[in-house]
């Protein structure tokens, strides 16, 4: 299958970019972990009206709420970094080449996605001294609920910078979509402590599902409405959003 | 090798209402053999990078037809890709990862198995005289070997056409002449070199052929040399010493003498090879026991040509 041996090629060329510049990858999780120690402490006493009684309790919450910011927001500023190789000339050298051309974009998007789940991995490992405990079997498919997202944040945001091919539009765009989405969502404190004119509203918003079904993943209710609607939401929203910037993608770099 | 007919290509600029069209490349025909290397003589601007890279496939052309290699470009542009070899403006080397590392991916993109495109990039970097530097961040390379590698991760495929986009911009004197060495080493390998330039040195004297362009047509075609005599021929100055007249009068009605002028500086013969003539002005002038001080040859440059053809120097730019 040479799309597939294309999709790896690339994969494993930016993979090995993100190895070569740990700085990246080491900012990318310097302010998670800012909020896990400095934030995060406060929210025993502050989610107790939602049942919390311990600090496990809380992490239970808070964390997988931090992890969809996570994926969601470094997702989206994915499309700078596409920007950027396609004026440096990088995707031209691969152009000229037979390479498949959707392997040029999703051997990219899959290296983001798997770059967002190791810095997941390390949020919720520095979460465990905190008092942080979940279940491993549910633990793995919060990420691979957090994986789906992080594709979608990614693909969403590679469309959106062939659409808008200029940096300075791009930022004031990305950030107009990306706030009501994460405030609308619930991710920093759970909607139920919200008045219920806002979940109504919240309702609407796909990223309330998914990070609801994630938080329920982490706090042991597998059988929770959120989980299965929320993962048949971000599953039906990656397939979407990855046709989208690969057929944006082709058109533009033919 | 490159047959091209009728070429065209506009872009639309500006935003909504005031957009206005840029007619970059308008009708361009060309013709290259096998084995030669070519030359898109023109200022910024004039359309040499829209012609290259539409016949590398990154550009789809508003009109006209390429063969290159025997691949039609606007039915199989695939296949072109097999063939060609592209270099672009500014290179392409990302500076966290090694040459080697940029050759192996470069022969993987064209569908070369690991072990192979392994093979190939040790290849490539002993002919480029990169092996030295082969497990180095290209971060830290000099212009000159960061353009190394970019055209040896061009011909990793060993392709037929080799397209160079402005390849000796902003190298060093010495390093251009290096450059230009290595791409003689590979037309005599049999490739063809296409290649753009501004710099009238490098077409001269590295190009088989030249056609110079301007605001996307080409204005004259040829060998470096026919463009020059098409012009004018060379002048042979000879500095005389108050014999003027009677030098004049022995040098005239020679076949190879062309035009003759008698001037405050000496004696102007306008012929077709300065060289030759040269020899046999100095005989035809010892033989009449003339005495002269001065022998100056003046061969007409490309910047010649492009001022005939366009009516502007290269140079001023």
């Amino acid at each position: 299958m040479k799309f597939l041996r294309d999709t790896w090629l690339i994969f494993t060329r930016q993979m090995l970019l993100v190895w070569r510049t740990p700085a990246r990858l080491v900012i990318g999780f310097v302010q998670p972990i800012a909020y896990l120690v400095l934030f995060a402490p406060l929210l025993k006493t502050a989610l107790a009206p939602t049942g919390a009684q311990t600090y496990a309790d809380a992490y239970r919450v808070y964390v997988p709420g931090l992890l969809v910011v996570l994926v969601l927001l470094s997702g989206f500023f994915a499309g700078f970094q596409l920007l950027g190789e396609l004026r440096s000339g990088v995707i031209e050298r691969s152009r000229v080449t037979p390479v498949s051309r959707t392997a040029l974009i999703l051997g990219r998007a899959f290296s983001e996605v798997v770059t967002l789940m190791g810095q997941a991995v390390v949020i919720t490992v520095v979460a465990l001294p905190f008092g942080l405990t979940v279940h491993l079997g549910w633990l793995m498919l919060a990420y691979l609920m957090l994986a789906l997202m992080a594709l979608m944040a990614c693909a969403l945001s590679y469309a959106m910078a062939m659409l808008i091919p200029s940096p300075a539009a791009l930022g004031p765009l990305i950030n107009s979509i990306s706030q009501p989405l994460s405030l609308l969502s619930g991710v920093l404190l759970p909607l139920s402590l919200a008045p219920g004119w806002l979940v109504a509203i919240a309702e609407w918003n796909p990223i309330y599902w998914t990070t609801n079904g994630t938080r329920s993943l982490f706090t042991g209710n597998p059988g929770d409405v959120s989980v299965w609607a929320g993962m048949l939401i971000v599953i039906a929203l990656a397939a979407l959003t990855v046709t989208w910037a690969t057929r944006m993608f082709a058109r533009q770099v033919r | 090798m490159i047959e091209v007919k009728g070429l065209r290509k506009s872009f639309t600029l500006g935003k909504r209402r005031k957009t206005r069209t840029v007619e970059a490349v308008r009708g361009v025909d060309l013709s290259v053999a096998e084995g030669e290397i070519f030359g898109f003589l023109g200022p910024n601007g004039a359309g040499k990078t829209t012609t290259a890279r539409i016949l590398c496939t990154l550009l789809e052309p508003d009109g006209g037809e390429a063969v290159i290699a025997g691949a039609d470009l606007r039915k199989d542009p695939g296949a072109v890709r097999t063939k060609v070899g592209y270099v672009p403006q500014g290179g392409t080397t990302t500076d966290e990862v090694t040459a080697r590392e940029e050759l192996v991916l470069q022969a993987r993109m064209y569908g070369i198995g690991k072990a192979e495109a392994i093979e190939r990039a040790e290849k490539a970097l002993a002919a480029f005289e990169l092996t030295e530097f082969a497990d180095r961040a290209c971060r830290t390379y000099s212009g000159g070997q960061r353009r190394r590698v970019d055209i040896a991760m061009g011909i990793i495929h060993e392709p037929k056409v080799l397209f160079l986009d402005e390849p000796t911009t902003g190298l060093d004197p010495q390093s251009r002449a290096h450059l230009w060495d290595e791409v003689r080493r590979l037309r005599d390998t049999g490739m063809t070199v296409f290649l753009t330039t501004h710099y009238l040195e490098e077409a001269d004297a590295l190009c088989d052929r030249i056609a110079i362009i301007d605001h996307g047509e080409i204005v004259a075609l040829g060998t470096p040399t026919e463009l020059k005599h098409g012009v004018a021929g060379d002048v042979v100055t000879v500095g005389l010493n108050g014999s003027g007249p009677r030098a004049a009068e022995l040098l005239d009605g020679h076949d190879y003498v062309r035009k003759l002028e008698l001037g405050d500086d000496g004696l102007r013969l306008y012929v077709d090879d300065g060289t030759t003539a040269m020899a046999q002005i100095m005989r035809v002038l010892d033989a009449g026991d003339i005495h002269f001080d001065t022998v100056e040859l003046h061969r007409p440059s490309l910047d010649d040509v492009f001022l005939i053809k366009t009516g502007r120097s290269l140079r001023d730019k």
